[in-house]
């Protein structure tokens, strides 16, 4: 029998090791998974790189992770943000490494680990800092950078629904990252707030198909939280 | 004769006048924001957020915030009727796809021909942040920046050439600023419209830059 629902945190994540890339999905605080992260914490891997659109709100989540020593780089494309002290403060003390990317090839670098494509042009960034000295081309009059994929070891990510097949399904812009992170890892575990019976999602629903997921664990759904950026007085 | 520069509602309002009925549409964090306020009424407009939405709505009542449902900029939003969410690879492909009508975005600088420079001021010692801007300069069907003409200290942030670090090359197509709108194109700049009482040759010497007239 398939059954991918872990008891805990702690069991799924028992076997991360370290120097392991980790996709953390989520925008801003929107599917952030900080129980995942938490646990990673407690877990004790170090010398991770971690792949985020950002760099940790506050004090909390990735940004406990990063004060914790845990990671060595990060790839992302907006660390900057009114609540990133923790990165700031790493990234001019020179001990965080960054590779700032812009965040459609984030998602697509993504997307193409998970689809078995080695490389691919991309017209975003050219003749920006960004491409580096990366390979260009010109394809019918345009230009492109060759970008490469970026593959997680594991993924975490944050989910509404799932079953024992390990389908997914998401909440509202909570989704962002999730379901190309959950393509692009050997080992993907996501959080939801329900499991249901194998039938019980709509099949026209479901957004990542269990084929992706490799483990689920259920949470208490909390209250969503503000981040990233300045409220007003 | 004397002038009045435009408010930063009148040039969301100008802005907003050239965004076309059934436009998808999507405005930068910042001033571009303010564009929704002024969009007129009986044109069906579909804005787009990088983050994964079609049909998003204006700011939720207080008390009502989720945050599994914020904009660019992570402020909370609503969805309307007929929005959608979608992942990040989808929303990308939105914009790279040649999808996406419009996008309005700030800017430090743009050239005569339509470089843009928007995410970096290239400052030792910054902490670079580039999120989706690259994607949506160079993505869009249309990039148009809205901007003061001038910076604080009365230089023209319209160019010959940028001096910050680009986000993307030839993609500005439209540049609405306090004093004029204007069309970047690989000739140089062309006037589209400015404020009553500022006459051309002015126009040009603020820029610094020859300006072909409407």
């Amino acid at each position: 029998m398939i059954n991918k629902i872990a008891r805990s945190i702690a069991e799924a994540l028992a076997d991360v090791k370290d120097g392991s890339t980790v996709l953390i999905g989520g925008f801003g605080t929107a599917g952030i998974p900080n129980e995942l992260i938490d646990g990673l914490i407690e877990q004790g891997a170090k010398d991770l790189t971690v792949v985020n659109n950002n760099a940790g709100n506050a004090e909390v989540g990735l940004a406990a992770l990063l004060k914790a020593g845990r990671v060595r780089k990060i790839i992302c494309s907006f660390p900057r943000q009114a609540d990133s002290q923790v990165f700031d403060g790493l990234y001019r003390s020179g001990q965080l490494e960054l590779e700032l990317v812009p965040q459609g090839n984030l998602a697509e670098r993504i997307r193409a680990a998970g689809a078995g494509i080695g490389a691919f042009f991309c017209p975003t960034g050219f003749g920006t800092q960004l491409a580096g000295d990366r390979e260009t081309r010109e394809i019918d009059g345009k230009q492109y950078v060759l970008e490469y994929p970026i593959h997680g070891d594991v993924a975490l990510i944050k989910a509404e629904k799932g079953d024992r097949w390990g389908n997914l399904s998401y909440r509202k812009a909570a989704r962002n990252f999730g379901p190309v992170m959950a393509m692009a890892s050997d080992r993907t575990i996501a959080t939801v707030h329900e499991i249901v019976e194998l039938g019980e999602m709509d099949p026209e629903a479901i957004v990542t198909p269990g084929i992706f997921v490799h483990q689920i664990v259920r949470i208490d759904r909390v209250a969503t939280q503000a981040g990233g950026f300045k409220k007003a007085a | 004769m004397s002038y009045q520069k435009r408010t930063k509602d009148q040039l969301a309002a100008r802005v907003a006048q050239d965004i076309f009925d059934g436009a998808v549409v999507n405005l930068g964090i910042g001033q571009p924001t303010l564009v929704a306020n002024h969009l007129p009424e009986g044109r069906e407009v579909i804005l787009h957020s990088e983050n994964g939405i079609l049909g998003m709505g204006p700011a939720p009542a207080e008390g009502e915030e989720d945050y599994d449902l914020i904009n660019a900029g992570k402020q909370p939003v609503t969805l309307l009727k007929g929005g959608s969410f979608f992942h990040h690879a989808d929303s990308f492909a939105m914009m790279r796809g040649g999808h996406l009508d419009i996008c309005v975005l700030g800017a430090f600088q743009v050239s005569a021909t339509g470089d843009l420079a928007n995410w970096s001021t290239g400052e030792p010692g910054a902490i670079p942040a580039v999120g989706g801007a690259m994607d949506l300069a160079i993505g869009a069907k249309q990039t148009w920046v809205m901007m003061d003409l001038l910076t604080k200290k009365g230089e023209s942030k319209i160019v010959a050439q940028c001096s910050y670090p680009l986000t993307g090359i030839a993609c500005v197509k439209r540049v609405y600023s306090d004093l004029a709108t204007l069309e970047c194109t690989p000739q140089g700049l062309k006037l589209i419209d400015k404020v009553e009482g500022l006459d051309h040759a002015e126009l040009e010497k603020l820029v610094g830059l020859p300006i072909q007239p409407e």
